[in-house]
């Protein structure tokens, strides 16, 4: 294991190792230094606390909050909670997938930079729909608003391909998500919105 | 500033008064008297960023605020004496606010909840001083006599719980908060903790002493990150006080509270399963009885309320049985909090005295239903619960006339529904839901939900028989019947509810046809043409390339290619997209 990753881990094990039922603070702890659980990570930490590695897995795959592969760079988080899905949460997800050009059962873009979760309920009903980007809760969402954050954060974190490019071809001129060169946008971006 | 009132722009919005207070030319004796702070939920979340100007005792509200708008505020009226009056909330504030009746929420809004000085200000803790100088038993009678029930659904007889755990014979016990609030569209916990989360403290360290227990937890859902964020606040203030740790002021009693984060299941509110969660284990529920009072945490007698359970005791203990029990109806005392979204004017938090006629909360303090369409629905309950429909709105809104219903009060989620929603697919949707929730220990809920989903998805995609129909409900019964927890137990609800009160719909469905419009397998996406402009937006946003047309040509869309996602709909400018 890198020296770095064991550093880490040797952290939270100090941090966790007397707390009773201490299982699932380990995993969050992992989940939130690695942004997923990596199998030799839990392994280590298994076998440090003396626990089996069975009761870690059995947690990591119970629990929504744990991914057992990498995730994005960014975290889109769509809710799709009663309030939001009666104001239209569904056609909302389903456009910023199409963006992105996420396949059937595909949460993360091919080179990393964005994930698209759905969610069942964030917690902020009255401002449905709502969609979450790296912690950041945006209300009365609308497909429109939040591609326009999404290319923006794209560009800010200095891509000159498309979001989720899937090879450089279709990303050097196309925008984001582009399915051919003349579909895709060549201008920039506008100015982002301003705040609601 | 609440979640909502953030993601409105609350954070900016205050940095705009402190910097206009910061650079107005004011008296320093002014300035020092003159404070920005930031406060909690106080429910309108529709009219966000919600700002008070309290001067000379006097407040006023401004709606709607941005950043922009904070210099003139601070010129005209702070400075000034006048109100910048086209800014101020209208009459639907305060009608939203007339029929309220706020216990829990009294100070939300009112107060900052990261100061525990302000909490004390408003008579925060006194009902804790108060019960740490009389004996346990009395606190216990007090909290029978007031009628509280448990707010997170069930609506067990709170003092009871303590008394049964107090009687309990061990030498360890514990209190446990459940503020796993998973039910989709709730939010009362989530804000009750943001903006009042020393009441929520309060109300734990009084159920401690009353039942004689030195240990307790929260258990709260990761995906609220202010609310967990206020809460470590908080505990941290109540300790460096001394209302938290050992010899709580001087009284030799000692209790502590922990932090327990969910991990993302739903399952997980319910409280066996959030025990085995606790323990570090899968979150699976257990068979009741034994209950947690006997036996719970570790084995050991446990009590479990609800954030909005807590937060009532120190209120109760303040002002008294009585007047807490002065409101409701005779099995259902107090007030509720209930998250009113959906298709009203006025979403947001309210708290209303329990019996409260379900028209006044969606018409007079909902303001009625957006852009004047015709009221279909009202979701109760979450994925447990069921539909009052619109020819129903005289019910009382307390525990035993909804059930009476075939819904619940449950957690306090309350969906108001329209016209152009399909009662199917609500169905259907709570389904997906718990469907994907359900744990998988037993049986009738693991498999029963995945069939009743099939089924349902079946009657939607219009290949439906009565058959089917017959299904849903027999089955239905059955997975309510056998499963092993509340999760299992309500996940029929929602189904067996519809189909009471809209059975035409599923009717409609098996023929094909669905009348709201919103099924997609039933939907004709077509464009009129006399509308058409041919922009040829809808060509490029259509995923399919199901849409043909030249420029300034109206369009055509196949109907062999068409895959039914409604993107045309939603970007055409000119209304010209139709669906049959």
């Amino acid at each position: 294991m890198e020296e770095e990753r064991l550093t880490a881990l040797k952290r939270i094990f100090d941090a966790y190792r007397a707390e009773k039922g201490n299982t699932i603070p380990v995993l969050q702890a992992i989940e939130e230094e690695f942004g997923y659980l990596p199998e030799e990570a839990v392994n280590w930490i298994a076998e440090e606390l003396d626990i089996p590695q069975s009761t870690f897995f059995g947690a990591a795959t119970f629990y929504a909050q744990f991914h057992l592969k990498p995730r994005g760079k960014n975290i889109v988080t769509a809710c799709d909670g009663t309030a939001c899905h009666v104001k239209g949460s569904e056609r909302l997800i389903s456009g910023i997938r199409r963006e992105l050009d996420l396949g059937e059962g595909e949460e993360t873009t091919p080179d990393l930079s964005f994930t698209v979760e759905k969610v069942n309920c964030v917690g902020a009903c009255s401002i449905a729909p709502v969609v979450v980007i790296n912690r950041k809760v945006y209300g009365k969402s609308t497909t429109d608003r939040i591609i326009k954050e999404i290319k923006g954060i794209h560009i800010s974190q200095g891509a000159v391909a498309g979001v989720g490019a899937r090879s450089p071809s279709q990303g050097a001129v196309a925008g984001v998500g582009a399915r051919s060169p003349s579909q895709g946008a060549v201008a920039p971006d506008k100015k982002r919105d301003e705040e609601e | 500033m609440g979640t909502g009132g953030m993601a409105a722009g609350g954070g900016e919005v205050l940095d705009a008064f402190r910097s206009a207070l910061g650079k107005a030319d004011i008296k320093a004796a002014f300035k020092s008297r003159c404070s920005a702070h930031k406060v909690g939920c106080r429910g309108l979340c529709a009219k966000d960023v919600l700002v008070d100007i309290v001067m000379g005792g006097e407040k006023s509200t401004y709606q709607f605020v941005t950043p922009e708008m904070a210099p003139k505020i601070v010129e005209e009226h702070i400075i000034g004496g006048a109100p910048v009056k086209e800014w101020l909330v209208g009459e639907d504030y305060l009608n939203f606010h007339g029929k309220q009746v706020k216990v829990v929420l009294s100070d939300c809004g009112n107060i900052d909840p990261e100061e525990i000085e302000a909490y004390i200000g408003v008579r925060g803790y006194e009902a804790m001083k108060k019960v740490l100088s009389a004996p346990p038993e009395e606190t216990i009678e007090t909290i029978k006599k007031s009628g509280l029930r448990g707010r997170g659904g069930a609506g067990f007889p709170t003092g009871v719980k303590w008394e049964i755990c107090r009687k309990a014979n061990a030498s360890t016990k514990y209190i446990i908060c459940n503020a796993d609030e998973g039910d989709p569209g709730a939010f009362m916990d989530r804000s009750v903790i943001e903006g009042n989360p020393h009441a929520v403290l309060e109300g734990m360290i009084i159920g401690a002493y009353a039942i004689g227990l030195n240990h307790g937890y929260v258990y709260i859902r990761a995906e609220y990150p202010l609310a967990v964020e206020r809460l470590k606040i908080a505990l941290r203030q109540a300790r460096e006080r001394n209302f938290l740790g050992e010899d709580i002021l001087g009284t030799g009693f000692d209790f502590d509270i922990k932090i327990k984060l969910g991990a993302g299941a739903f399952v997980c509110g319910e409280e066996t399963a959030l025990i085995a969660s606790i323990e570090g284990q899968r979150g699976m529920p257990r068979a009741k009885p034994p209950f947690p009072v006997y036996q719970g945490l570790w084995g050991k007698p446990t009590v479990i309320n609800n954030v909005e359970t807590f937060a009532n005791v120190p209120y109760i203990i303040r002002k008294g049985a009585e007047w807490f029990s002065s409101y409701g109806t005779e099995k259902s005392k107090g007030t509720k909090v209930f998250a009113l979204t959906g298709k009203v004017k006025n979403t947001g938090l309210i708290e209303v005295p329990m019996g409260i006629p379900l028209r006044e909360i969606v018409y007079d303090i909902g303001g009625g239903i957006e852009n004047d369409k015709a009221l279909k629905a009202v979701q109760t309950g979450g994925p447990s619960g069921g539909c009052i429909p619109a020819d129903m709105m005289d019910i009382r809104v307390d525990y035993e006339s909804l059930i009476a219903a075939g819904t619940y009060v449950g957690s306090g989620g309350m969906i108001v529904l329209d016209e152009d929603d399909c009662m199917v697919d609500v169905a259907r949707y709570f389904l997906r839901f718990t469907q994907s929730e359900s744990c998988g220990k037993c049986v009738p809920c693991r498999i029963g939900t995945k069939r009743l989903l099939e089924t349902l998805d079946k009657i939607a995609k219009g290949q439906g028989t009565h058959k089917d129909m017959e299904l849903l409900e027999t089955l239905g019964r059955d997975v309510k019947a056998a499963s092993l927890c509340g999760l299992g137990q309500g996940a029929p609800n929602p189904v067996l509810s519809t189909l009471k009160y809209f059975r035409h719909e599923y009717e409609a469905h098996i023929e094909g046809r669905c009348p709201a419009k919103v099924c997609k397998e039933l939907l004709t996406y077509y464009i009129l043409e006399e509308f058409c402009k041919g922009c040829m937006v809808c060509l490029r946003a259509c995923p399919a390339g199901a849409i043909t047309g030249e420029k300034k040509k109206p369009h055509r869309i196949s109907q062999d290619a068409c895959i039914k996602c409604g993107a045309c709909f939603d970007v055409c400018k000119f209304n010209a997209v139709a669906k049959k």
